[in-house]
């Protein structure tokens, strides 16, 4: 699957923005019919492995070393060797600074490195400042490219100064791909969230993403419908996929294959794999491993069997 | 027999009342209003089943606009119609004493019927915040339930000529509804006066419609009608509910039963004469959930 | 889908994907006797004929269980035991006390919530999800609720002494069995009647349940009688002269015969009928919302709901892309075994149902109208239908008219607020109706204008202890639930 698009140079229409209104109480009692569905055995098992090979296992920290990196590295290709068959995750997510690490130490996998960029998280600098950091990641080989979006600008109504920079950051990631995150914990309502999907739909994000994971609240199931109800309707007009991103707060299987349910039956098959859709998470990852090996030994497990890093 | 000088009195034609004008029945029927001893003091129009039609669909085109008129309007007209009595009172009592009542409890009736008017005027406006509910759902819903009128109603009048009218058309108009009234056969009289008064209060056109005849040939006719909601009996007899209730099964009207002794009491007066004749309605809206992060004010 | 539109909708795959495996619930929580006798007086009592009918699982066409038909003779036999139970108890006890016993019900219900979740879907066919999580804790709130209102009935009528009617007959269908036991009962209790109580011949189990938790709850013997039976049953309870209430939910045929049957008496009556509802979807609607509603409006409980949404109305301007997103959202709409916690969709209560709504399909084929149902796998045994939609469906056709009572939408579209309004209130019935659309004066207008008993806007479905249930028109007269849900049984 190649996400290469003509690079257009994206002209921001208030007619853009023609999202439908957004009810937060239906949106909710939507979200939970996702978590009543049981999720058993064969399922299960499929359901777990696809969340594995989804995750962007992340680092986004002030003391993050190469050491700290490499190591990450070796477990996104090795969650759990015990294991015969899991799958790689999708990508390990670092700060720009990080990356050349990270793309040595996954050496020639099919492990992506996606690099947060455009002064991450809260996104307050100039424009020339986002796109040289832009520009430096995906120079160290960054194959994925998470820009914040302005949030201030968006709120203050600026939406053709919001819309133009996600443009002119599209531009400069030349093959990476982007994922536009909207920092939803930030927007206020629901109906913020479409809009801003909307918007950065138009200028040319092939992710969006909800979460830094640096601000409370970060992903959840009513957020991520919106976001998921934003990309169905992209679709439906334009036959165009956008791939999405829950970050921040998704540590548990459980609550993974809810997301993954809600995937299935939001936008089906064709989103169910790691080129559309991804969870932003750290320890997602041997939450999961627990549950596979709760599967295939039939006990409950305890968190010092899985490799922590 | 006309002595030399005296003026020869102009007799009063009694019509039917029916969306605002004072046709005659279009069948051509008539009957005799009698006094006490028997002696006929004039000619009423005997409605047939085509007036009570008309009387229907009138009341219904006139139920939009009076349904949704402010609640405070209403009131303002029911209390206009009070008004106008009182100034007509004179006229009133005479005709109740040419009926056969005796000036005092002709007097009695008069004021009476002048005074429910205004008791169910003041209710126009307040009744609804006594049987309206805010309902505490467990979702994130607003509830909220409010009465409505049912719509087209049909009246029995009692046979309280004056008083007991009032007392059946006041809470149902009070509450929105509009009304065809089939005046009680033989005290009629004043029904058609009464219609004069409602004529002249600024009650609009369709919302009380008056026609007078034998009760018991119309009722098959209105009660089996489809586009009347609701049906008053006010006589106290019993038996002729039956015969209702079951010619009006088919479209489910409602059938309301007011058996009053003695229209003078103000036990009979009451809001939930008006509420009888009101629908429940509930709404329910989500109720968006956005509080500041942490906060529980 | 081609459409006039000039761009073109894309489809999605959905349903195609990821399955999910079989999730039963364990049938082994629900005590299912073989035989269930007359609860009569505080006692199980054969009925006096002998006579038994059996009740199958509609989703295996297996036999379930056999209910005792009850005759005149058991009829009377109730009703003196609840006229007795009037007398001697339940007139002279405190509204506190009332109130205690009917907390004590709801209590015990809440304790064996998962037997009667799993009875009522064995019995009825509704997925497990729904018995569990909205039949069933909606029963136990209902008593939990009306409870409450028991030693405070001197507050509910302003101004006016309230006092009990006496003996309340009280009908429920097959619908929503134990939640229409309990929307009857509670109210009844707690203002003081006593009741004789007949569930719908094809789900009687967990009122049945309810009989045994009502006799663990110790309420005084004669207070709640329950008879099982069908029609002729309920004919003899109606006609019974000694009962002074009468509490309906059924057929609009049937609450009409039983207007008929009691014109001559002074029973107080209050029937809850059937429906036509009208759900409104405006160009300016949280439309993925809305789609949602629109689904739980027709398919909650296979759209055996008496205030379903079962005409659409939208918006011409937007109907395409929302038919499409309806279509999507059916085909993740997983029909099949009731018992699966998945199961979306459970079972067609009866083989004579699911006959009349194969029979309201083949209708609108022939109307003219285009079908479309999902490509759901129907199991093998029982009784199931498709989600099922037409569109292009005339006003004037009788799918767009009658009663269907089940998965079927008809949907039209329409142009101005002042034409759906007409075309929404042109049915003899008037129970429920949905509006859509993020302007709150709109909502305001129709809520005001359409003619139904419950509106629902930017929401369908949804019942609460606390807000009054009951229609306009031909759909009934009277409320259930909260404060106007005491009116009902009550005098002054």
């Amino acid at each position: 699957m190649s996400s290469i698009k003509p690079i257009r140079p994206a002209l921001y229409s208030p007619s853009l923005l023609t999202a439908p209104p957004v009810d937060q109480t239906g949106v909710e009692e939507r979200a939970a019919r996702f978590t009543k569905r049981s999720i058993k055995g064969d399922s299960k098992m499929q359901g777990l492995l696809l969340t594995l090979s989804m995750i962007d296992l992340t680092t986004l920290e002030g003391k993050d070393t190469t050491g700290k990196v490499e190591q990450l590295c070796y477990k996104a290709l090795h969650l759990h060797d015990a294991f015969e068959g899991l799958p790689t995750v999708a990508a390990i997510c670092v700060y720009p600074s990080q990356v050349r690490t990270a793309k040595n130490a996954l050496g020639g996998s099919a492990v992506k490195v996606a690099s947060v960029a455009t002064a991450f998280p809260a996104g307050q600098s100039s424009r020339s400042i986002k796109l040289s950091e832009t520009r430096f990641a995906v120079e160290e080989g960054a194959d994925e490219i998470d820009m914040v979006i302005s949030r201030g600008a968006f709120l203050a109504g600026e939406y053709a100064f919001v819309f133009d920079e996600i443009a002119a950051i599209k531009e400069v990631c030349g093959q990476a791909r982007l994922k536009v995150i909207l920092e939803t914990g930030e927007l206020g309502s629901l109906d913020e969230v479409r809009k801003a999907s909307q918007l950065a739909i138009a200028a040319g994000a092939d992710f969006i993403k909800t979460s830094t994971g640096k601000i409370q609240p970060a992903a959840t199931l009513p957020v991520t419908l919106v976001m998921l109800e934003t990309i169905r309707d992209h679709y439906y007009k334009t036959g165009n996929r956008v791939g999405m991103k829950p970050a921040g707060g998704i540590s548990t299987s459980k609550l993974a294959l809810h997301y993954l349910v809600m995937l299935n039956e939001t936008l089906g098959p064709d989103w169910m794999h790691p080129h559309w859709f991804r969870f932003g998470a750290s320890s997602l990852a041997n939450n999961v491993l627990m549950q596979i090996a709760k599967e295939k030994e039939g006990c409950y497990q305890a968190p010092h069997y899985f490799s922590v890093d | 027999m006309k002595k030399a000088n005296d003026r020869i009195a102009v007799l009063k034609t009694y019509k039917l009342y029916i969306g605002g004008q004072f046709p005659r029945t279009e069948s051509g029927r008539y009957y005799a209003a009698l006094d006490a001893k028997g002696n006929k003091i004039a000619n009423l129009c005997l409605a047939s089943r085509k007036d009570c039609r008309e009387a229907i669909g009138a009341a219904r085109t006139a139920l939009g606009n009076w349904s949704m008129r402010a609640a405070y309007n209403r009131g303002q007209i029911l209390y206009r119609i009070a008004e106008m009595l009182e100034s007509r009172k004179d006229q009133f009592i005479a005709e109740l004493c040419a009926q056969g009542m005796s000036r005092s409890a002709a007097r009695k009736e008069t004021v009476g019927a002048i005074d429910r008017l205004i008791h169910y005027a003041g209710w126009c406006d307040k009744y609804q915040a006594l049987f309206s509910t805010v309902n505490p759902v467990a979702s994130n819903h607003y509830n909220f339930s409010v009465c409505e009128p049912m719509g087209v109603v049909v009246l029995f009048a009692p046979e309280s000529p004056l008083l007991g009218l009032v007392s059946v058309l006041a809470p149902c108009i009070a509450g929105g509804n509009t009304a065809i009234v089939i005046a009680h056969q033989f005290k009629a009289l004043c029904a058609i006066s009464l219609a004069e008064v409602l004529n002249s209060s600024d009650v609009p056109v369709g919302v009380v419609n008056i026609l007078t005849g034998n009760q018991a040939e119309l009722m098959p006719w209105l009660a089996e009608h489809k586009d009347v909601n609701a049906i008053v009996q006010s006589q106290k007899d019993p038996s002729l509910l039956s015969d209702l209730r079951k010619k009006a099964t088919g479209n489910l009207k409602r059938v309301i039963h007011w058996p009053v002794i003695d229209w003078h009491d103000t036990a009979v007066q009451s809001p939930y004469r008006i509420t009888d004749l009101q629908e429940i309605k509930t709404t329910w809206h989500p109720i968006q959930q956005i509080a500041g992060s942490g906060s529980s004010y | 889908m081609a459409t006039k539109n000039k761009s073109t909708i894309k489809p999605l795959r959905l349903g195609a994907g990821w399955k999910y495996a079989p999730a039963p619930e364990s049938s082994a929580s629900a005590q299912i006797q073989h035989q269930y006798e007359l609860f009569i007086d505080g006692k199980w009592q054969p009925p006096k004929k002998g006579a038994y009918l059996e009740s199958i699982n509609p989703a295996t066409e297996k036999k379930l269980y056999r209910a005792a038909v009850a005759t005149e003779q058991d009829v009377d036999k109730a009703v003196a035991a609840a006229q007795k139970g009037f007398d001697k108890y339940w007139k002279k006890m405190s509204g506190k006390d009332r109130g205690k016993y009917i907390f004590r019900i709801a209590r015990l219900m809440q304790e064996q919530a998962r037997e009667l979740s799993v009875m009522e879907t064995l019995d009825g066919g509704k997925p497990i999800r729904e018995s569990r999580d909205i039949d069933i804790p909606l029963a136990c709130n209902h008593f939990f609720y009306y409870a409450g209102w028991a030693d405070k009935l001197e507050y509910a009528l302003p101004n006016r002494t309230a006092k009990p009617l006496g003996v309340a007959a009280q009908i429920t269908p097959w619908n929503f069995p134990l939640l229409m036991a309990a929307w009857k009962l509670a109210p009844a209790l707690a203002t003081g009647n006593t009741v004789v109580l007949k569930p719908a011949e094809t789900t009687s189990l967990t009122t049945l349940k309810l009989a045994s938790i009502i006799q663990e709850a110790d309420l005084p013997p004669g207070v709640v009688n329950i008879l099982t039976g069908a029609g002729e049953t309920g004919s003899a309870l109606v006609r019974h002269p000694n009962i002074n209430k009468i509490a309906f939910t059924g057929s609009t045929a049937v609450g009409k015969w039983i207007q008929q049957e009691t014109a001559a008496s002074t029973k107080k009556l209050t029937l809850e009928l059937g429906g036509k509802a009208a759900n409104i979807v405006f160009s300016d609607a949280p439309i993925d919302q809305a789609v949602e509603g629109v689904v739980n409006g027709i398919f909650f409980n296979q759209g055996h709901v008496c205030c379903a949404g079962s005409r659409l109305y939208v918006q011409e301007s937007i109907a395409s892309v929302f038919i499409q997103k309806l279509k999507d959202r059916m085909a993740t709409l997983l029909v099949g075994d009731p018992m699966d916690k998945n199961t979306d969709i459970g079972a067609i209560n009866s083989a004579a149902q699911l006959d009349k709504i194969n029979q309201y399909i083949r209708l609108g084929k022939k109307e003219g109208a285009h079908h479309y149902e999902s490509d759901a796998r129907l199991p093998q045994k029982g009784f199931f239908c498709r989600p099922t939609l037409f569109t292009k469906v005339a006003q004037s056709s009788r799918l767009a008219q009658e009663e269907i009572f089940g998965p079927v939408l008809a949907i039209l579209t329409f142009r101005t607020e002042d034409e759906v309004i007409e075309k929404a209130n042109n049915t003899p019935y008037g129970l429920s109706a949905g509006v859509w659309t993020d302007k709150g004066s709109r909502i305001f207008n129709m809520s005001r204008r359409l003619k139904a008993g419950v509106v629902w806007a930017n929401a369908y479905n949804l019942f609460d202890p606390a807000s009054p249930f009951g229609g306009y028109k031909e759909s009934g007269y009277g409320r259930e639930g909260g404060w106007h849900g005491l009116y009902p049984y009550l005098t002054f």
